[in-house]
């Protein structure tokens, strides 16, 4: 048996075609009205401007690396927006919708990129956790931070987003074991999009990725993480799920990286150029787009509103991520250790000392 | 004063901050029912319950790794890793998540989490089951190492660093766990500070510095030594990381000569820390070079052949006779 590779199977929950038709599915309906849809919409859109301008900065220089969300829009915005404030998110490297969803200030997410620091928002502040680079290793973060849910009988939920690469890690499949057994108020949310670097999903799986989950015994789902209307849906139920006791759930957004997998990273040396082509097709902001305008949802002047929004974002952006000042070099020391620690002090003095040293 | 065995004293001690904290939580292979496999959290989870006392699935990164999720959602986790040799597999999870994610969020988040390591050999097992793993995690910044060597430090030790707000490795010499002293309970005035050093036999002609299961044979060598006349300071480290550097470097300029004994392998070992430093700090006081004791470069050999690879009271007594061979 070979994985699906069209993604089109009976079981992918679609309720926007890329052509921008609403179709029904009889478990993971929704019900948004015009607003909610213009601003699922303005989320897209921002959040891709974000993104560009990332990728632009890096290009000048300005940040060391940047991993890209292109393509990933809709899946991100569509279970960022199904969290509740209580609800903890753990993201990858990539989720940057996601922390647009959280309030997290944007120029946040360029300190780690630019090299002033490694996270730098308290994770507290948002319900937002730290990127973390190794690959799967938040995921049982996220499952012991929902058993503590538990613990506290809180009626909130944990997400935790993580890619198709990060299904061979042993800790996925070891948050797997822990969630099952302990019931754990978790939504494990999987974007596939195809790429490990330059690994195709052949090389981590030889069936959907959603049907894992039920060797550990919840439910998977797959869901087209191209369209925002079914990620919302799929996420919020999932999420409804976990608070009310119901444990885990497996989501496999099937969706695509549109760019690279960071801006290190030359993808034309591992696939063909229609395969980008064929998802452009099925462009996450394009169909709701024409959503918006079959049905007369959106004029003109909306767009061109947020088109303006995402301008003045950009401009700000850029002009606060040159604005960043470089840390001190004594910035070393800090935050190793909570409590005082003889090593560090005692390092911090001489490398205070040697420096101090030039300035005479 | 109770008298209590070094297994117990630490059992005693988790009570206490298990009482002390309502987000203290136990958790790890067997600890629930079975107590642990060395008994240390017997009776815990029938006291405590199944939500505190959490006996997981059988994955050491997922103990770690769920253990740093607790945490940051305001518990304070004591980990057990149920012997040495399987601390490997949580290695990743302890060496990039759990040291490093403080610093991380410019110090936003605390990761209270206490590894409990039952540490070192000489008790017969199979491969794996007899290793001293420590300078893996005293290279990691973000960590505390700590090791104790006898049942007071164990109760006291164990109760600091499940307070501590850093991360803390807290390794258990699993051959010394059914040794027995007298402790009072009642009261913590004698309580030494986490990272602090004690010298547990005053000497002046050579300092010994040892930590978990070897504190007892240097205090073994330190008898023998004084039937030839020499008189050896043996001091207890007690915690690695951070070291008690002062009440090192003071012992070592009096006594003018070192040997360090650990049973984890000489090459790239803790010693290998403490003689730079020693030789560093105290240059002009030395009388020879700091020697060291310890294992081989080999891998823990089978148990036949233990007594041969753990430093023992003669080979910290060659090791004293070569000092005063410079």
């Amino acid at each position: 048996m070979t994985i699906d590779a069209s993604g089109a199977s009976p079981e992918l929950v679609q309720l926007l075609t890329p052509e921008g038709e609403r179709v029904e599915h009889p478990d993971y309906d929704i019900d948004l009205t015009p607003e909610e849809i213009r601003s699922l919409y303005r989320d897209l859109v921002l959040v891709r401007r974000i993104d560009l301008e990332a990728v632009a900065l890096q290009r000048q220089g300005e940040l060391g690396i940047w991993a890209s969300l292109l393509g990933q829009e809709a899946a991100q915005i569509g279970s960022g927006r199904a969290l509740t404030d209580a609800d903890m998110a753990f993201p990858t490297y990539r989720e940057h919708g996601v922390a647009w969803c959280r309030d997290v200030d944007p120029v946040k997410l360029l300190g780690l990129f630019r090299g002033v620091n490694h996270g730098g928002w308290d994770p507290k502040e948002h319900n937002f956790h730290l990127y973390t680079i190794v690959i799967g290793s938040q995921t049982l973060h996220a499952v012991g931070y929902a058993m503590g849910i538990q613990r506290d009988d809180a009626s909130a939920a944990t997400i935790v987003y993580f890619g198709d690469g990060a299904t061979s890690q042993g800790d996925v499949n070891e948050s797997f074991i822990w969630a099952s057994v302990f019931n754990a108020p978790i939504v494990f949310f999987c974007q596939n999009n195809q790429w490990a670097i330059s690994e195709p999903l052949e090389k981590q799986t030889r069936i959907p990725l959603y049907r894992r989950a039920s060797g550990f015994g919840f439910p998977g789902i797959r869901v087209d993480g191209n369209d925002v209307f079914a990620c919302l849906a799929v996420t919020r139920k999932a999420l409804e799920a976990a608070r009310t006791g119901q444990g885990p759930t497996l989501i496999e957004a099937y969706t695509y990286r549109m760019g690279a997998h960071t801006t290190t990273d030359d993808p034309t040396r591992y696939r063909v150029a229609s395969e980008l082509e064929a998802w452009k097709l099925k462009d996450p902001i394009e169909r709701v787009k024409a959503y918006l305008f079959k049905n007369e949802q959106g004029d003109q002047a909306f767009f061109d509103a947020v088109e303006a929004e995402a301008d003045q974002l950009g401009a700000d952006l850029r002009r606060r991520c040159l604005a960043m000042p470089d840390p001190e070099p004594l910035d070393i020391f800090d935050h190793v250790y909570r409590e005082p620690h003889a090593l560090i002090d005692q390092e911090r003095a001489q490398f205070a000392a040697y420096l101090e040293g030039f300035e005479k | 004063m109770t008298v209590l065995s070094l297994s117990k004293a630490l059992n005693e001690g988790m009570r206490k901050a298990m009482e002390d904290d309502p987000k203290v939580l136990i958790m790890g292979e067997d600890v629930g029912k079975l107590g642990g496999v060395f008994r240390v959290t017997d009776g815990l989870q029938k006291d405590f319950g199944e939500d505190r006392v959490i006996d997981t699935p059988l994955a050491e990164s997922g103990i770690i790794g769920t253990a740093i999720g607790l945490a940051l959602r305001g518990y304070r986790p004591v980990c057990e890793i149920q012997f040495d040799g399987f601390v490997f597999p949580a290695a990743d999870q302890i060496i990039t998540q759990l040291a490093k994610m403080p610093m991380r969020s410019l110090g936003a988040i605390k990761l209270p989490v206490v590894v409990r390591i039952p540490c070192g050999g000489g008790i017969g097992a199979v491969e794996h089951h007899s290793e001293s793993p420590e300078a893996y995690f005293t290279h990691t910044a973000g960590l505390r190492v700590v090791a104790c060597s006898n049942p007071a430090d164990a109760y006291s030790m164990i109760q600091q660093a499940i307070r501590s707000d850093d991360p803390v490795l807290f390794f258990e010499p699993k051959r010394r766990y059914w040794e027995k002293a007298d402790i009072d309970t009642s009261s913590t005035d004698w309580w030494a500070p986490l990272h602090s050093a004690r010298t547990v036999r005053p000497g002046a002609d050579v300092t010994v510095l040892a930590y978990g299961p070897m504190v007892k044979t240097c205090l073994e060598a330190a008898t023998a030594a004084e039937d030839d006349g020499r008189s050896l300071e043996v001091i207890d480290l007690r915690s690695l990381n951070p070291l008690d550097e002062p009440v090192v470097m003071e012992s070592v300029r009096r006594t003018g000569r070192v040997v360090v004994v650990h049973e984890a392998p000489v090459n790239s070992g803790f010693g290998a820390e403490l003689a730079a430093r020693i030789t560093e700090r105290c240059f002009y006081h030395l009388e020879s070079p700091v020697l060291r004791v310890g294992g081989f470069s080999t891998p823990y050999p089978p148990s036949k052949l233990e007594e041969h690879y753990l430093p023992d009271l003669d080979r910290v007594l060659d090791a004293v006779d070569r000092t005063f061979g410079y």
